[in-house]
């Protein structure tokens, strides 16, 4: 007889020094099912993945796989017995191509000789399946956006077989467009009985792909059930203990003068954008992956080149690196945390303090106890969840190494604040904590430009909002005016028919 | 991306830079020092010389692609003559002392490996331990002197009147050529050669996605050992003495061609014919330099500005190239 289940794990913990991870967490998935897996920054979701995944073996508890004892000594043990994870921060390898990632590990081959038109082709049909056909499988991931670059992710899973496929925030940095196509994916991989666990903190996805959901709190399961029959308000309260009063909370603020103008500006994957962005305001950029809006923040920032136009901030007009734009009052908060976001091993309140650290020298010294209250500070007012000040930061859940990079353009202190793709992997609660402070930051005057591809937080926070499209920005137009189907039509090129 | 479709279909290889500026340097030291440089004996000099480092650099090759590095190598080098020249004072056939000599390599090299990935200390420390307990080792077994070997065809590895004389350049030479193919293809077309760049582009990664990487470092580590064991061959055969001091910083060329030709030693970059270029072109400049009377001191500099010009001009090229 079949067993019911796929995979079922019982009373699984993980404890790493004093945090406890995972404190007894049950979790059972029958085939053919998406399970969504939800739950606060910290509360053990990657943890609980990781397990599965033979990354991180549990201190306790037992997991079997369709009725069959299972305790994967690594992760490729795991791949081979058909459990595959797509990884909360992406995890390529940057120098190899594209079809190599794919394979990575499982490389078709006869006693060590690699067989390339096999992988090639393998691969080949692993995007396909996904929709991108398009991708070179020669080009060096490197090379890509960081939408694509999930998407050789993803196409990871598809080479295998594979049983249980376990997606760790596949669409914190996906557009919308990409969204259903992956939906599509995932329906795909539930008719062909494989059981799919789904981490997500966008409720609304959830509930649009999910057949059934746990949530997880402080390492425990505090909940679950079919997705039909829960509602939203029920799920959040279930994930924090207690109801979000407003999502958005709008907080008035007048916009002043002019701080930063762009006139034409081309940069590589820029082609042209003109903005005004006036003291008080809140302006959002919409559009797909790829449309070169990551790009227009970095040639303002000074990491890319300016080809054609200019930059203003304030009265000076002209390129800047990134120390003359931090000195100028200009913050960018960058979409790629682990590369160039965060030094990982350094601690919470050295990553946090980074850019501004006049505040704590003594005479030359640095004052560590003052820079650990303002860590404190900042990990109250936004929720980071970290046993101290003093933790490296790699040991934070995604969500919260987040919040620190965040924090640490906050606390720089900056008049013009570039943010991309800010609430990336934050939960739900702590994203309506950091739409109310940049409410706030609008308030005392900080201009805000606001790339974010999550439709809902861009009409919600922004005061006026423009789509790029193929690297041309276009018209801003008062958010009220928007909606999120007029976005998606100019973002994907019918601009004007839209609106 | 979309407005470059020459440069995706034709990528220019890394080893490029390296080879055009081999190719630019030969010619500037042919018009300027004349037919005494270019002249075949002076090119068939040349190759012969380079032959020591450009096998060194071919291990190098793989060890810095995985992410690593290895200081002991010219200890290493000294360790193969002197173990060469016992064997063949102890009345070995020159065949058994020469595969002696480069298997003492590979087990150095095993011996790197091993400890890099059991003690989870960086190479650079590890192996700059060894350097010492390397040479130490070819000190002792020595006998702190240098050991006189009989005549051997091994002397005649690395001649340059090689016999029968269509073979044009020595039998070392084309052991070199042969070993730097089979040291790319590995690289190109085997599961071991693409885990290297794998763990030196990302290890965590590589890890995650099931590559065995301590086993992988073991084995690089190993290879390059072997292929440093035939740089001690090379060597001896050029000394005809198994020499405990010899080959002292020649670590230093060795890494030092592995980077002009394109290696990044943070990993996950390099080639074997970049590296090879890069060997080449360290002896060109030192043999045209010293062919022009130009003092030592001189030619250390220039050495030292061209090693850090290639590294800069190869960046430069990648960054504009943008072939991505
Ligand atoms: N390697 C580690 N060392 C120390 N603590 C860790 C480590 N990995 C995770 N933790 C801790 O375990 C807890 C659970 O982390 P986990 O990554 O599972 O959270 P999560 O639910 O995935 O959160 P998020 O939504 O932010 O991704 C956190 O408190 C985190 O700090
Ligand atoms: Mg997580």
């Amino acid at each position: 007889m079949p067993a019911p289940y796929r995979i079922e794990m019982l009373g699984l913990r993980k404890a790493f020094g004093a945090t406890v991870a995972l404190d007894g967490v049950d979790l059972c998935v029958p085939p053919g099912v998406v399970h969504a897996l939800i739950g606060e920054n910290g509360a053990g979701k990657s943890t609980l993945m990781k397990v599965l995944s033979g990354v991180q073996r549990p201190d306790a508890g037992r997991m079997l796989l369709d009725g069959d004892p299972y305790a994967p000594s690594g992760p490729l043990e795991a791949r081979r017995r058909g459990v595959v994870m797509i990884y909360q921060e992406l995890a390529l390898a940057p120098h190899l191509s594209v079809a190599e990632n794919i394979l990575l590990g499982i490389e078709p081959a006869s006693r060590g000789w690699i067989r390339r038109r096999k992988l090639e082709e393998q691969a080949r049909e692993a995007l396909a399946a996904l929709g991108h056909g398009e991708i070179r499988l020669h080009a060096p991931v490197s090379g890509l956006s960081v939408g694509a670059q999930q998407l050789v992710e993803l196409a990871r899973a598809l080479v295998l077989d594979a049983r249980v496929v376990v997606l760790d925030e596949p669409t914190s940095s996906l557009a919308a467009a990409d969204l259903s196509r992956l939906f599509e994916v995932i329906r795909r991989l539930r008719e062909r009985g494989v059981s799919v666990i789904y981490i997500s903190h966008f409720l609304e996805e959830v509930e649009q792909i999910a057949d059934r959901f746990t949530v997880l709190r402080d390492g425990r399961s505090a909940g679950g059930g079919l997705i039909g029959e829960a509602d939203r308000s029920r799920i959040v309260e279930m994930m924090i203990g207690r109801q979000i009063s407003e999502m958005f909370p709008r907080l008035p603020h007048p916009t002043g003068e002019p701080v930063l103008e762009l006139a034409d500006l081309a940069a590589p994957g820029v082609r042209s954008a003109s903005l005004v962005l006036r003291r008080g305001e809140i302006f959002g950029v919409a559009g797909l992956i790829g449309a070169g809006r990551s790009e227009m923040l970095r040639a303002v920032f000074g990491l890319l080149p300016v080809r054609r136009g200019w930059v203003k901030v304030a009265t000076v007009a002209g390129p800047g690196s990134p120390a003359e734009r931090l000195a100028q009052g200009v913050g960018l908060l960058s979409e790629d945390r682990k590369g160039e976001g965060l030094a990982q091993s350094l601690s919470l309140a050295d990553n946090l303090t980074l850019s501004n650290l006049k505040p704590y020298l003594r005479h030359g010294w640095l004052d560590r106890s003052a820079q650990s209250r303002a860590a404190l500070d900042w990990v109250e007012k936004i929720s980071i969840k970290a046993p101290g000040p003093r933790v490296p930061v790699f040991s934070l859940s995604g969500g919260n190494q987040q919040k620190v990079a965040l924090a640490r353009l906050l606390h720089h202190d900056c008049d013009v604040l570039l943010l991309d793709e800010p609430t990336r992997g934050i939960d739900v609660a702590s994203k309506a904590q950091i739409y109310e402070l940049i409410g706030k930051l609008a308030q005392t005057g900080k201009a805000i430009l606001f790339v974010s591809s999550y439709l809902p937080e861009l009409l919600g926070v922004c005061d006026t909002i423009a789509v790029m499209c193929r690297g041309r920005l276009g018209e801003k137009a008062p958010a009220g005016e928007w909606t999120e189907h007029a976005i998606m039509t100019a973002a994907t090129g019918a601009r004007e028919a839209a609106r | 991306m979309k407005n470059s479709p020459l440069s995706t279909r034709f990528r220019i290889p890394a080893s490029f830079g390296s080879l055009l500026g081999l190719a630019v340097v030969f010619l500037l030291f042919s018009l300027w020092a004349g037919p005494p440089f270019y002249s075949r004996y002076n090119q068939v000099t040349m190759l012969t010389q380079s032959v020591i480092v450009a096998a060194g650099a071919l291990g190098m090759t793989l060890i810095i692609i995985a992410g690593g590095i290895d200081l002991s190598v010219g200890s290493m080098i000294a360790l193969s003559t002197v173990v060469i020249a016992r064997a063949l004072l102890a009345g070995a056939p020159p065949t058994w002392a020469a595969l002696a000599g480069v298997a003492v390599g590979g087990v150095c090299g095993a011996l790197n490996g091993f400890l890099v990935t059991r003690l989870g200390l960086v190479p650079f420390i590890i192996t700059l331990g060894t350097l010492l307990i390397f040479r130490g080792a070819a000190t002792g077994l020595s006998g702190e002197q240098k050991i006189d070997a009989p005549i051997t065809w091994l002397n005649e590895m690395l001649t340059k009147f090689p016999s029968p004389s269509w073979t044009l350049v020595a039998v070392g030479v084309w052991l070199t050529v042969l070993l730097a193919i089979a040291v790319a293809v590995v690289l190109r077309n085997t599961v071991l050669g693409r885990h290297a760049f794998a763990i030196g582009s990302n290890e965590a990664t590589a890890r995650l996605c099931g590559v065995r990487v301590e086993r992988v470092k073991l084995y690089i580590y190993t290879i390059g050992g072997l292929l440093t064991g035939f740089a001690g061959l090379m060597q001896f055969s050029r000394l005809t003495v198994g020499d405990p001091t010899a080959a002292k910083g020649m670590e230093l060329d060795i890494i030092a061609s592995v980077v002009i030709g394109g290696g990044s030693l943070s990993g996950g970059r390099g080639s074997v014919a970049g590296s090879l270029a890069g060997a080449l072109l360290m002896t060109i400049i030192r043999s045209g330099l010293s062919m022009k009377g130009v003092p030592n001191w001189v030619q250390d500099v220039l050495t030292g500005v061209i090693i850090v010009g290639a590294v800069t001009l190869d960046r430069l090229r990648r960054e504009s190239g943008g072939s991505e």
